[in-house]
């Protein structure tokens, strides 16, 4: 190969490099991000007065009730840890296998996971009775002499939900080091390098630290896999250690988990389609990307979709008279809705993600990713209240219907996930340049030989 | 390694090359002419640098394992402790239940494991750190876009200011900097 060849992607490094750190140091598109941020802050404003409300009132506030006692709070719960999901599977599963088409993907991915998982945190705090009291979940040597009910499936919550928190932000921040040293390295005004050179914690791209880096970045990736697993699955188990019509299925652990990744993989596609458009990354997220994310949707949906399948099949197959009974108000009852909307939303515009044209079109691909994302809210609804409102006893026997406020908590909390993701957006390098280059330069050196 | 203190003359001096290729070459023709107290620097993580360094540490993984043991033990041994301390009777249940501990056995082996593999890179890294005498080389800025660098420390025995930088110029570099001791503090 001649020398020209090896200089091209020479060349290309510093492209790449100009091409990300201009967005933060030189947002491309002020106007349309202030008009975004604005309806989020609005949204995060809702957020607030909400939350006002339902402290200043207790959680009666809420539609919430006797039988169904668990509503939005924990249907959205479910929802939101879901979607944060996708971002750590992208990241983490993908940089072992060493796909690089994920470097375009997974610095968003995994933002877009903290700030979900940031969300779904917050419902069982304030689903809790006395939400300024949720310490008392953590061990902590107290004056009550008592200490937390580790069998129990709150405190599991508790435990998982914060380890996903820490363990995927220390990842995301790990791995955005390099490239906050690239704007550090790139930024003119004081302020700027002032903020960039704090955060990238002085790196200079030694040779010994990239080698531990890279060991400890790895090694984070290979942990938090298996912690995705467990943090679905123990949702799972907080509702199949319920004994509840519906809950009580061996095939719950495997759903909830192929579930999440399914709406995770939408709502990245979602941002991915948005992203591009909006900071001119058409080069850097191609209709490639497109395809992969399209394949990885349809994979973990008919995935879901046998999970739907299993859950009728099992009822069908033990017969029993209560689970029976569930069964057919989920497909005929009061809430048939939610269970034909997401068996609707889910698996219909699905089926043209077969079709390549439809996987490479971005605004088929965003369209997909939405009607997926409101496709698993009705399937966590859908599982929640066809369960409880109608269990063993015709006394226990009741409907529930959300209330302002709990609508008004989840477009609020829409505001909680999309304010820090637009600063996010804003602020901070939103590809990574470090890994993409060195994918440039792997993929060189096998062309070379 | 220790990077050269203040009490140095210099710290050292700085090749700047535009191709990893050639970066990798460098480093190996150093080793091979003695030097030992060298580093290098790139954008990237680039395959092939630490065995041209010949620089073989593994305390990240094994100080992501003791995180996970040790995580473990506080996590299974914090359970069965409380649990025996403030015996809660559910339906005559089993107080040590290892079925229902293993859940926060788990997340507390990863949680430790994550903090003691990130901790310990910035720990071993000597990270963060607010100045480096070589961010005040003017061209350093593009190891972080697209050029690489090596750096021969003043603490090497081998070292000598005009042989040292003749040495480097044979490498067929883009330049040849001096990096002097900045006033900033260490």
């Amino acid at each position: 190969m001649s020398d020209d060849a090896i200089a091209a992607p020479a060349g290309r490094y510093a492209e790449i490099t100009e091409e990300i750190t201009r967005i933060p140091l030189n947002y491309p598109d002020p106007r349309a991000w202030w008009i975004s941020f604005g309806l989020a802050s609005s949204l995060l404003l809702l957020f607030f007065v909400s939350v006002g409300v339902l402290f200043w009132n207790g959680v009666g506030v809420w539609g919430n009730n006797i039988p169904v006692n668990w509503g939005l709070a924990i249907s959205n719960y479910v929802w939101f840890l879901g979607i944060g999901h996708a971002g750590t599977l992208i990241s983490a599963l993908l940089l072992l296998l060493s796909a690089h088409w994920r470097n375009s993907l997974n610095r968003f991915a995994e933002a877009m996971t903290l700030v979900a998982v940031l969300c779904a945190g917050l419902y069982p705090i304030l689903h809790l009775g006395r939400p300024w009291l949720f310490y008392w979940m953590a061990p902590y040597p107290n004056t009550m002499t008592i200490w937390p009910q580790f069998r129990s499936p709150l405190t599991w919550d508790f435990f998982a939900v914060l380890t996903y928190l820490i363990v995927s932000l220390l990842f995301w921040y790990i791995g955005i080091v390099p490239d906050l040293a690239a704007t550090r390295d790139r930024a003119k005004k004081r302020r700027a390098q002032v903020f960039y050179g704090l955060f990238s914690l002085g790196w200079r791209g030694s040779a010994r630290h990239w080698h531990r880096w890279r060991q400890s970045y790895r090694l984070t990736a290979a942990i938090a896999v298996p912690l995705v697993v467990s943090v679905h699955s123990e949702i799972s188990l907080l509702f199949a250690a319920g004994p509840i019509p519906g809950w009580n299925s061996t095939v719950f652990p495997p759903y909830f988990v192929l579930g999440a990744a399914f709406s995770g993989f939408a709502v990245v596609a979602m941002i991915a389609v948005a992203l591009r458009h909006a900071l001119r990354l058409y080069d850097l997220v191609t209709p490639r990307h497109f395809d992969l994310l399209g394949k990885l949707l349809l994979t973990t949906g008919l995935m879901t979709a046998y999970g739907y399948w299993a859950e009728v099949f099992d009822v069908l197959y033990a017969g029993g008279k209560q689970e029976m009974a569930t069964l057919i108000d989920r497909l005929w009852g009061d809430y048939a809705w939610s269970y034909w909307g997401a068996v609707l939303a889910n698996f219909l515009p699905l089926q043209l993600l077969w079709f390549s044209f439809a996987r490479r079109s971005p605004l088929l691909l965003f369209l997909i990713g939405l009607s997926v994302t409101v496709g698993m809210w009705f399937e966590r609804y859908m599982l929640l209240v066809t369960s409880l409102y109608r269990d063993y006893l015709v006394s226990s026997f009741g409907g529930y219907h959300a209330s302002f406020w709990e609508w008004a908590l989840f477009a609020g909390m829409l505001g909680v996930f999309m304010v820090p993701f637009l600063l996010f957006v804003r602020f901070l390098p939103v590809i990574s340049a470090a890994e993409i280059k060195e994918a440039l330069f792997e993929d060189q050196g096998r062309a070379d030989a | 390694m220790r990077e050269p203190g203040a009490h140095t003359e210099a710290f050292g001096l700085l090749a700047e090359f535009d191709r990893a290729e050639r970066l990798i070459e460098s480093v190996k023709r150093a080793r091979a002419a003695g030097f030992r107290r060298i580093d290098a620097y790139a954008p990237f993580m680039v395959d092939g640098l630490s065995e041209a360094l010949d620089f073989r540490d593994n305390r990240v993984p094994w100080l992501t394992l003791a995180g996970g043991v040790l995580g473990a033990a506080v996590g299974y041994g914090m359970q069965v402790y409380t649990n025996l301390d403030y015996p809660l009777d559910i339906g005559g249940r089993p107080l040590l239940a290892p079925q229902a501990f293993l859940l926060i056995t788990f997340e507390l082996m990863v949680l430790f494991a994550v903090l003691f593999s990130i901790g310990g890179m910035l720990v071993l890294n000597h990270l963060p750190r607010l100045h480096h005498p070589l961010f005040s080389v003017d061209a350093f800025h593009l190891a972080s876009s697209d050029k690489f660098f090596l750096v021969v420390f003043s603490t090497d025995p081998k070292f000598h200011q005009e042989r040292t930088r003749a040495f480097l110029e044979e490498l067929d570099p883009v330049r040849v900097d001096l990096v002097e001791h900045t006033e900033e503090p260490e």
